[in-house]
């Protein structure tokens, strides 16, 4: 089940610039939440903050608390052990090249220690049923690598891999920005489903789809949030001006 | 028409590369014609049983009995010992520079490891005489008979310091940077996503470099480990220098042995006749093609992994 994520006076920095400026929001647990702005905005900075993934890099710096669940993430727990409870998928596919179908859904179970033959293949069966790439790839799983199915398999592979290991929360950045048209109404259709079982926050350039997916959704601009409301109001009846200037597409 | 002039003078170039392969290899060919007449295939394996020591002799000028399986033997073995000794060594060095080394390090250090092979190899050689040998003689080598003795692999026969053990050192020495360095390409060449991909599911930095990167460049790190095999099958000088250069056979890898460059290097110059000159060049020939088609292969590889990989952002 998913839980609910708190974010307090979150501030992120790549060196010497500001990406993040005192962020603060409760994004709901089991719903699908858009976060949507220009490049740059810092919405997928955001979301690298609730993995701890913001800070791999060398440069970077977060202050701040994020609460996932009960869950302090800066102060409980170490950027491992949350990393596998927030699943995260990626705006470009990046399946494992070297590994087979089921040795990409299976990896993050193993990393868990996870050895028991019966128990990885329920649960890739599960995840790849979950992220409905089943039908199309079970004739070969351990046959073909996972480098060479389409794109838009490849995002499903990646959407299964994250869930396998049975996340809280599945964070997704522009998990469709690279897709052809039908590969991206297959990742929409899946978010549907997911977000019964699972929090999902997804970072989106496409304002359609933020509209058709998300209950709620969280306006960004240089490095702000200007305006988090259900997806309704934002799109209906925003109460910032720029906001509606954004979503009217006066810029952006 | 200078244009035209032109283009052929560097066509003529580019051809005179095939032209000196194959002038070599026949003058190989036409050098060792006397030995392979002689000896035929026997010249790989046979020996003759020494009439005053009554051990196996495979290389006896004076009597004229000429076999290049001593020399294969020691060819292969102190390479490989090279092999073991540089390949954890560069890789973890490679894995280091690329994951884990401050930026300000970065550049220092591969300038650094990639200096290491501009060093001519006979100021290694010397370097092995004077300051690698009397250390394994003092220390190392007392510690391994001590400790692996009863292995028959580190016999306590020899006190010179010198022999295949040696030979192996310096050859790890000598190889790792070119090892190092091609390790360290294929391993940039691995994009940033595969290494978000693993972490983003709760890798450690060791389960991340092991999923992402090694095994993304497994491939060409095979390649590197190839021509840093080619190079150590060919080096001549400071192998001469250190491994005690005699023609003979040993489990013990602390006993004197020789290679396949070395006795070239050694003996060529005062070959005592045109059987023993024959004999020194169909070695030549065997290393000449095994070398060409180690250092082929290993190019292929690493050529095959790294060829369109895209730079890696960050």
């Amino acid at each position: 089940m998913g839980v609910g994520i708190e974010v307090i006076n979150l501030n992120a920095w790549y060196g010497t610039n500001h990406t993040l400026q005192d962020i603060n929001l409760h994004i709901p647990a089991n719903q699908a939440t858009a976060l949507i702005g220009p490049s740059g905005c810092g919405k997928s900075t955001f979301v690298r903050c609730l993995n701890r993934m913001h800070e791999t890099n060398p440069i970077a710096r977060v202050t701040g608390t994020v609460r996932i669940g009960d869950l302090d993430i800066y102060e409980d727990a170490k950027p491992v052990q949350i990393r596998r409870r927030v699943g995260m998928v990626f705006q470009r596919p990046n399946p494992f090249p070297t590994m087979s179908i089921y040795d990409n859904v299976a990896s993050g179970l193993k990393l868990n220690g996870y050895t028991n033959r019966r128990v990885l293949d329920e649960i890739v069966e599960r995840s790849l049923k979950n992220s409905a790439l089943w039908e199309e790839v079970k004739d070969d799983l351990k046959k073909k690598s996972g480098a060479s199915l389409s794109g838009g398999q490849q995002q499903r592979l990646c959407i299964a891999r994250a869930l396998a290991v049975d996340p809280e929360v599945l964070l997704m950045d522009e998990p469709a920005s690279a897709l052809d048209p039908v590969s991206t109404s297959k990742i929409e259709d899946l978010i549907f489903e997911l977000k019964s079982q699972y929090t999902i926050v997804i970072v989106t350039h496409n304002m359609q789809q933020a509209a058709r997916v998300a209950e709620k959704t969280g306006f960004f601009l240089n490095g702000r949030m200007v305006e988090f409301d259900s997806t309704h109001k934002i799109f209906t009846n925003p109460s910032d001006k720029r906001t509606e200037d954004y979503i009217t597409g006066r810029f952006g | 028409m200078a244009d035209k002039g032109f283009e052929w003078l560097m066509v003529l170039c580019a051809l005179s590369i095939f032209a000196i392969v194959v002038l070599i290899a026949s003058e190989l060919v036409k050098g060792s014609n006397l030995s392979w007449n002689q000896f035929g295939f026997d010249f790989f394996y046979k020996s003759v049983i020494d009439s005053y020591t009554k051990l196996p002799n495979y290389w006896d000028p004076v009597n004229g009995h000429f076999s290049a399986l001593p020399f294969v033997y020691g060819t292969l073995v102190s390479s490989f010992l090279g092999l073991l000794m540089a390949v954890p060594l560069a890789v973890g060095l490679a894995v280091f520079l690329t994951e884990m080394c401050p930026p300000v390090l970065r550049g220092p250090l591969a300038f650094i490891t990639e200096l290491l092979a501009a060093i001519p190899s006979v100021i290694y050689g010397l370097w092995a005489v004077f300051v690698l040998v009397p250390l394994l003689r003092e220390y190392v080598n007392p510690m391994l008979i001590k400790l692996f003795g009863w292995t028959g692999f580190f016999g306590d026969d020899n006190p010179s310091g010198l022999g295949y053990f040696a030979a192996g050192v310096i050859l790890a020495i000598m190889i790792l940077p070119i090892i190092s360095s091609l390790t360290r390409e294929v391993m940039t060449a691995v994009p940033n996503s595969q290494r978000e991909a693993a972490l983003a599911l709760g890798a450690t930095r060791w389960e991340m470099i092991w999923i992402s990167v090694i095994r993304n460049a497994r491939i060409g790190i095979v390649g590197a480990i190839i021509l840093g095999l080619g190079r150590a099958l060919g080096e001549t000088m400071a192998v001469t220098m250190v491994i005690g250069n005699s023609p003979g056979i040993y489990r013990s890898l602390l006993a004197n042995g020789t290679t396949m460059a070395s006795v070239i290097a050694n003996e060529y110059a005062e070959a005592s006749n045109d059987l023993h000159r024959s004999a020194l060049t169909e070695i030549g020939l065997a290393l000449f093609f095994v070398t060409i088609i180690v250092n082929a292969a290993a190019r292929l590889l690493v050529w095959a992994v790294t060829r369109g990989a895209p730079a890696r952002v960050q």
